[in-house]
């Protein structure tokens, strides 16, 4: 079966709830897809205080928030994981593992999913100590010691989050300074539970049914570790979800998407907003500016090439 | 309309364990995003499967007995028991589709 809007988003971030309230406010019948979690990234993330505004809100929570605000407006949310994307006509038709949506115009926010090590150990213990979010899972590792991986502004974030509970929290990182924000950089350095180790990679998670260590490598003198934790959060960045797109649309090596300022790509009616497309500063902020640019510009496409 | 209702540490044995149908355990915390992604989904399942599956939740902050002896250690994590065994589990939030096809998988 085969369902028809004006526009259709791809991805349930910040990114595309915005577009979707832009695009509903513009009286544009518009879907949006998503296959996971509303809010992408931010839904698994604690608190979020540099979104212009609100001094600080649960992530999920202001998520949620701006569901509701684009559905207030007309937006529709289906759940449904996209599998490809084609043109027919003058229009888009975007296949899911559910309907067949057509559109005149389909905006991109499908976001970023976050890098994996791709070491020994990793995959088998995910959920058993391994972690990608310890906004969900830090509680379970009370008065123990942890190791975070990275050393951006989520590696912090996250691991200070998880201090609340862990014992030590042993942040590991491959260079010898961080790239995190300064606030978050200062306010680390402060915590007593955080301990920094530089210069040094995971080369395996240990443990049989749950993480009983990891495998660490000195990166300047080759030196080889063995660190104690009983769980290994893993923050070293993330790549975009393009795999769908095929390359239907021209990308960076890394992925991401090429647009113009109005968040076009070089085809016709196909926008990309966000962490999908390339230069994203990858914010809520940012993605969600985004998001409004596109859909504005989307609404422009119909006007214009549907001769409304 | 059949709610998915709370079980404990003390009723886990007679809530599950000796239930006569197959159950769904969805384990939540109150600040987990994700699980609140996963309850209204695991309410249509119970709604859908009424008196094939037993669908029940279990809060891991006030029950963490429970939570230790199945390992749990990332949520929101769904076990699903047969018989008093548990022989199938999902971790992380997943879509109804997928949870359908494994509830299907436990009732064959």
């Amino acid at each position: 079966m085969a369902q028809e809007f004006d526009i259709v988003i791809i991805g349930g971030g910040p990114g595309g709830l915005a577009a979707g309230l832009y695009a509903a406010r513009a009286r544009r019948h518009t879907v949006l897809l998503e296959k996971g979690v509303i809010g992408g990234q931010i839904s698994l993330t604690d608190i979020v205080e540099n979104y212009p505004g609100i001094e600080s809100i649960n992530g999920f929570d202001l998520a949620q928030a701006m569901l509701k605000h684009a559905e207030n407006y007309g937006l529709e949310a289906h759940y449904v994981e996209v599998a490809g994307l084609e043109r027919a006509g003058q229009k888009w038709v975007v296949r899911t593992n559910q309907d067949d949506y057509i559109g005149k115009a389909v905006i991109l926010t499908a976001g970023a999913d976050y890098n994996r090590l791709g070491v020994p150990g990793e995959e088998r213990l995910t959920g058993r100590g391994v972690s990608y979010c310890a906004t969900c899972d830090a509680a379970f590792f009370k008065d123990q010691e942890v190791a975070v991986v990275g050393g951006g502004d989520s590696a912090l974030d996250e691991g200070m989050f998880t201090s609340r509970y862990a014992s030590k929290v042993y942040v590991v990182h491959r260079r010898d300074q961080l790239r995190a924000s300064r606030v978050l950089q200062e306010r680390a350095f402060a915590n007593p539970k955080m301990e920094f180790t530089w210069n040094t990679v995971v080369t395996e998670v240990l443990g049989e049914n749950e993480v009983a260590g990891a495998r660490l490598r000195n990166t300047i003198t080759g030196e080889e570790s063995t660190l104690e934790v009983k769980a290994v959060f893993i923050f070293i960045g993330q790549h975009p979800n393009t795999d769908f797109l095929k390359g239907l649309v021209s990308t960076d090596e890394g992925g991401h998407v090429l647009v113009n300022d109005w968040m076009e790509t070089e085809l016709p009616g196909l926008f990309a907003a966000g962490d999908v497309r390339q230069n994203s500063a990858r914010q809520v902020v940012s993605s969600a500016g985004d998001g409004a640019t596109a859909a504005i510009a989307a609404d422009h496409y119909i006007s214009n090439t549907f001769r409304e | 309309m059949p709610k998915p209702h709370e079980v404990t540490d003390t009723s886990f044995e007679t809530e599950v364990i000796k239930a006569d149908v197959p159950v769904l355990v969805d384990f939540w915390a109150p600040w987990c995003g994700p699980c609140r992604m996963v309850a209204p989904i695991v309410e249509e399942l119970a709604n859908e499967y009424d008196g094939k599956f037993k669908f029940v939740k279990l809060n891991t902050d006030d029950n963490m007995d429970t939570a230790a002896r199945y390992g749990i250690r990332s949520i929101p994590t769904l076990l699903f028991f047969k018989g008093g065994e548990m022989v199938d589990q999902v971790v992380g939030f997943r879509p109804k589709s997928d949870l359908k096809r494994t509830i299907e998988k436990v009732l064959s």
